[in-house]
């Protein structure tokens, strides 16, 4: 063979293969790219042969997934080689190694050009064929006149001009002005009556692109295509070697027809009969026949003709024709045929009268639903969600319910979700939807999103004549052992609304009501005591009089959860407690829900967003397109802006004497939101909230995390435990039982202050994190470690970053296998100061347990401080320019953790705040100096002076200085928070230690400035300055 | 149009890349990556598609090796299988009845045999002697060239003697 003189090459690819494992293979690797490198320095001494070797071995280790940074010039350099053999390989590897985008490519453009219209046939196509492949704009701007040239000159061999053809393809792709629409369309039809079949396969490859864009310009082309099809479909004067097992080119019928559909249509009623009577003898004559490959190109060619009779909207009968055909082909054995004939058949749905025809095939659709190809099953189902309607809703609907038992993880989410938005667009009767989404609870809660049972409580809630009818099934479901908790949810919240409707039924006294929910109660997670907890209010509510003996149990149990951890449920329990003891006034404060207003639902969209669908008119665009013809009453109003919903939808009619009773600012909100939030997730990312108000608006005010600068210190004092609002954040959208197992807000404080650890942990999973900060960049590993011995599946994780970080986060696997630990990469980036926090929302399957949880992420604002110690000849000047807000900040603070100076100058320290020992004279005063980092500030200075009171150690003065108003103001609150309180709830405000030797040998003195002194001392400057 | 090409053995090692379209080479080691994990565990007797991202992938196993390619979703994938087939009855005719061995010390041949079959992600020839021919002239070229060296090399040496 030709290549027996690369001996080197071939010991080389023997000795990677035979390296018994991947470390061996490196070092094979490594060696080799050391010696190759070495080579490359001493060019001198390379022969032109060797050059070759060592540039193939680079393609080779390139090949294998090592990168090759270096030899990049020596494989272009070949290029410009005289000889055929080195400019062969420079042309090869070149447009291996390198993309379109690479700055290399620019040296060569000369060069290329030059072998283009040069005289040598061979380079031509050497430099057609790799600008073809890896051409850029660039090249399109300086070659295209050149390869237009070649493709239409009379002189170039067959070989130069389908390179040519295709060579200018590409470089109309990256810029469409190259080819001058002008007078180039006489010249592609000339191309058109090419003999050659290669130059004319080439050539229709770039007829179908401009075409595309253009289909006017090019008008007078279309007879030619027709010719060109009527030439192969009769096989007349076509040579044997463009036959492919007996088919004249099936590519370029292929394509030839592809052309054709970018027509709008064929007005020449003789071009049209020629272009039917080849299509009709490719649909009838089309034969399934033994051969694979036969029966693939056939039906390549098939598949494309019957694209193109959809196309030009045939008369009825052909069209029944081609439905009738692919209703055979979805049900032949062969795999691909039945893909392409699901696909197809939804493509065709576009077209109005036969979608009673393909509704016919109805049952052997629902067959392919069971399909073991998975591919082929999400046709299928891609199918059926197009082809549902009225009349055939309820089938579908039902089967795809049946399905969901048995259908593969990977799609049972999707199936549950188009089920669902099925159900409600076409049901024929209300009731029936209720049974529906009822039943997918049922069977698939774990794939069931909130969403999808938010939007059937708006339904009932909305729906008057429903609401007695879904009680009682709710009322059915409670009686089923082992219930999913998303059932309890609504089945408890409708039975809260509703079930006094019922009151006459067996079984539906209050009593057996609260008796049957309070059975879930033990095994429910958080959120959902929440909601059975605002369905027991619901229920006093419903019974007035009160049953002494209900109401008994009832308060036992507000009382028994007035202490419980989850702030959540612990305030629902109090408040509740207390309104209920308010007599018939708990009428009016609990009344019933009112009507939801209507809007797009939000399943659709959804749908519409999660669209991953591959095939071109996916049943699901075609969706969103379509009028709804549904069954079920929805007003439509205007839409509601979901920043004023907390007061629009007043669920509660709360009498304004109320607000006094309720204790102070913060918590009234927090009431609002308790009484009013069937589902209370005080998310700190307005993405999740904003999805969370589409489908329903339930949600109280956001309970905003960190929102009021102002009520912040106040609520810090109210609450001992603000913490609690973190916490929540962090864990109170959990529906699941699966608990971690270490403090998460204690973790995330530990990680803001230091650069590794654990962040996450429950029984299954560990996740750890590892940080390196450099400027305004952050670099993090997210370590997901699985702790067991079976997988984890379905690993979802999202990043939902505050407005002023940019998060990017590498691919995270599926599924992390027993045992192991997967890392993924988290760029940050800052863009300015603010406290706002990410969020990483994390979920995962064990078994049959969903977890998700949603975890602060410690890329917090100290993060990208660095501190900056600083002399007091160059602190002072900064420190006396910055004059006053908004640059310069002080503030009183109180109900400060105790600690010692030396603390405190540690917890700065942990804080990237420097501190500068002695600038202060006052040994009761900090100062420091660090540098904030952002995109948009680049670096920042920072000077921070505490005074405090050694009498008072519960009280303290800060003045920070920036040149940022923002960052002053959010540095100032930053520091505050972490002097103020620590967002432990468990042992936070650690009994002060033994005070610091520090503070007790100095004289007590007031912080006031002290009496001037000298003007050297910087410390009396510093005091004077402020 | 052909976004990559990709040669891949059932142990997951790649054999060939091309790619049409441009990506970096992080992007590329994940499509690799991502590709074989969807398809080597594919079942036999499947169909030959793959809906990924967007895009599919068409793909057709011959003995241990998967030849791949992944193209826009609104291409035709049966004309794509064929050109696979087209292009191992080439390799085929070429190596005489090729296996992966000849693919893995001749890599090079196999790229220059697929710049004869495909551009810019476009069939280029169908005509399997038309294809034939050319690699052939070109092998001849090299070697004419590689003589003339040799000849010359050994002028000199004689010379220099």
């Amino acid at each position: 063979m030709a290549l027996s003189g690369m001996r080197g090459l071939s010991v080389f690819i023997s000795d990677v293969r035979n390296c018994q494992n991947k470390e061996q293979e490196r070092l094979r690797i490594d060696k080799e790219l050391g010696n190759i490198r070495t080579r490359f320095k001493n060019e001198k001494g390379l022969t032109p042969y060797e050059k070759k070797k060592y540039v193939w071995k680079m393609l080779y280790i390139y090949m294998l997934g090592y990168d090759v940074d270096f030899g990049h010039m020596e494989a272009i350099s070949l290029i410009s080689a005289p000889k055929y053999p080195e400019k062969q390989v420079g042309y090869i590897v070149t447009s291996c190694l390198l993309n379109e985008n690479h700055d290399f490519l620019r040296v060569v453009i000369n060069a290329v050009r030059n072998d283009i219209i040069g005289r040598n046939e061979t380079f031509q196509c050497l430099a057609l064929t790799m600008v073809g492949n890896i051409g850029g704009k660039e090249f399109a701007e300086s070659l295209a006149p050149d390869v237009q040239r070649l493709l239409i000159s009379s002189s170039c061999r067959p070989l130069v001009r389908k390179k040519a053809a295709l060579c200018l393809l590409r470089l109309y792709r990256k810029n469409p002005d190259v080819v001058n629409i002008d007078g180039w369309s006489d010249c592609m039809s000339q191309l058109l009556d090419e003999r050659d079949l290669g130059v004319l396969t080439s050539v229709m490859s770039l007829f179908v692109a401009l075409v595309s864009n253009n289909n006017e310009a090019y008008r007078n082309c279309l007879p030619k295509c027709v010719k060109i099809l009527e030439r192969l479909a009769r096989n007349q004067d076509i040579p044997q070697e463009y036959t492919y097992y007996g088919i004249p080119s099936p590519w370029l019928q292929v394509k030839t027809t592809k052309a054709l559909q970018y027509f709008p249509t064929v007005e020449d009623p003789n071009t049209r009969r020629a272009l039917f009577e080849v299509l009709q003898r490719i649909l009838m004559g089309t034969d399934v026949v033994k051969n694979v490959n036969k029966n693939n190109a056939s039906h390549a060619v098939l598949f494309e003709a019957l694209a193109l009779v959809m196309h030009l909207d045939a008369e009825k009968e052909m069209m029944s024709q081609c439905v009738a055909l692919l209703g055979k082909f979805i049900a032949v054995r062969e795999p691909n045929i039945r893909y392409l004939g699901l696909e197809n058949m939804t493509r065709m749905l576009l077209i109005t009268d036969v979608q009673d025809i393909i509704k016919r095939h109805q049952t052997q659709i629902l067959t392919s639903l069971k399909d073991p190809d998975i591919s082929i099953r999400r046709r299928a189902l891609d199918l059926l969600y197009g082809m549902c309607d009225v009349t055939n809703a309820k089938d579908i609907v039902e089967e795809l319910l049946q399905y969901l038992s048995t259908a593969d993880f990977a799609m049972r989410e999707e199936l549950a979700l188009k089920a669902a938005i099925l159900a409600e667009k076409f049901a024929p009767d209300l009731s029936w939807y209720v049974d529906v989404i009822l039943q997918l609870i049922d069977k698939a809660g774990d794939f069931v999103s909130d969403d999808i049972w938010y939007r059937v409580v708006q339904f009932v809630t909305n729906n008057e004549d429903l609401q007695p009818y879904a009680a009682a099934k709710a009322r059915e479901y409670l009686d089923k052992p082992a219930l999913h908790e998303t059932m309890v949810k609504v089945s408890a919240y409708i039975l809260g609304e509703y079930s006094h409707l019922l009151a006459r039924r067996p079984g539906c006294r209050p009593k057996e009501i609260f008796a049957i929910i309070n059975e879930k109660l033990p095994k429910v997670s958080k959120p959902t005591v929440a909601i059975l907890l605002s369905t027991y209010a619901k229920i006093m509510m419903h019974t007035q009089p009160p049953y002494p003996e209900l109401q008994e149990q009832i308060w036992a149990i507000f009382r028994k959860y007035e202490s419980y951890i989850d702030v959540e449920i612990q305030q629902r329990a109090v408040e509740y407690f207390v309104l209920s003891r308010k007599g018939a006034a708990l009428v009016d404060v609990l009344a019933e829900m009112p009507k939801f207003p209507e809007r797009q639902s939000a399943l659709l969209k959804k749908a519409e967003d999660a669209e991953v669908d591959t095939a071109d008119q996916s049943a699901i665009k075609l969706r969103s397109q379509q009028q709804t013809s549904n069954a079920l009453v929805v007003t439509d109003q205007q839409h509601v802006n979901g920043s004023i919903l907390g007061n629009q939808l007043g669920l509660v009619k709360m009498p304004s004497q109320k607000m006094e009773a309720s204790t102070h600012n913060q918590g009234l909100t927090k009431e609002n939101g308790a009484v009013s939030k069937v589902d209370p997730e005080p998310t700190p990312s307005a993405d999740l909230l904003g999805d969370l108000l589409g489908p329903l608006a339930m949600e109280g005010p956001p309970a905003a995390p960190v929102s009021g600068e102002k009520n912040m210190i106040s609520a810090l004092e109210a609450t001992p435990d603000a913490a609690g609002a973190l916490a929540l954040a962090t864990v109170g959208d959990q529906s699941n039982s699966v608990q971690p197992i270490v403090n998460i807000a204690e973790r995330f404080h530990a990680l803001c202050l230091q650069d590794s650890g654990v962040l996450y942990e429950d029984p299954y999973i560990q996740i750890g994190i590892k940080a390196e900060w450099r400027a305004h960049h952050g670099h993090l590993v997210l370590f997901l470690g699985n702790k067991n011995t079976s997988p984890l599946l379905s690993v979802r994780a999202l990043i939902l970053p505050p407005s002023h970080l940019k998060m990017e986060l590498s691919l995270v696997p599926e599924t992390i296998p027993p045992r192991a630990q997967v890392q993924c990469l988290l760029e940050v980036v800052n863009l300015r100061a603010s406290r706002d926090v990410a969020v990483l929302d994390f979920l995962y399957k064990f078994g049959t347990a969903v977890v998700s949880v949603k975890l602060q992420l410690p890329a917090v604002l100290n993060k990208f401080l660095r501190p900056i110690s600083v002399s007091a000849e160059e602190f002072f000047p900064q420190w006396n320019s910055l004059s006053g807000p908004p640059l310069k900040l002080q503030e009183v603070v109180r109900g400060v953790k105790p600690m010692s100076l030396l603390e405190m100058a540690n917890l700065f320290a942990s804080l990237h705040l420097g501190v500068i020992p002695g600038l202060d004279t006052n040994p009761n005063n900090l100062v420091s100096c660090t540098g904030f980092y952002s995109e948009g500030t680049r670096a920042m200075l920072c000077l921070i002076r505490v005074e405090t009171d050694p009498s008072d150690r519960t009280q303290l003065r800060i003045t920070i200085a920036s040149g940022d108003p923002t960052l002053t103001f959010e540095l100032k609150e930053f520091i505050k928070e972490h002097l103020v309180n620590i967002p432990m709830s468990t042992h936070a405000p650690a009994p002060a230690p033994a005070p610091a030797p520090a503070p007790a040998a100095v004289p007590l003195q007031p912080q006031s400035p002290i009496t001037p002194a000298g003007y050297t001392d910087p410390g009396v400057m510093l005091a004077g300055l402020l | 149009m052909i976004h990559f090409v990709i040669l891949i053995s059932r142990q997951g090692k790649v054999r060939l890349t091309k790619w049409y379209s441009p990506y970096s080479q992080k992007e590329r080691t994940k499509v690799i990556r991502e590709l074989s994990g969807l398809i080597l565990t594919r079942a036999p007797k499947l169909c030959n598609f793959v809906e990924w991202k967007g895009y599919k992938v068409v793909y057709r196993r011959y003995a241990s090796l998967y030849f791949c390619m992944g193209i826009d979703a609104d291409d035709n994938e049966l004309e794509i299988l064929e050109i696979i087939h087209h292009f191992v009855e080439i390799l085929d005719r070429y190596f005489g009845s090729v296996c992966e061995l000849d693919l893995i010390f001749n890599f090079h041949k196999a790229y220059y045999i697929l710049d004869e079959i495909l551009i810019a992600g476009e069939l280029q020839e169908s005509s399997k002697k038309t294809v034939a021919r050319l690699i052939a002239a070109q092998d001849s070229l090299v070697e004419t060239a590689q003589e003339q060296a040799n000849s010359i090399s050994n002028m000199i040496a004689q010379a220099t003697k």
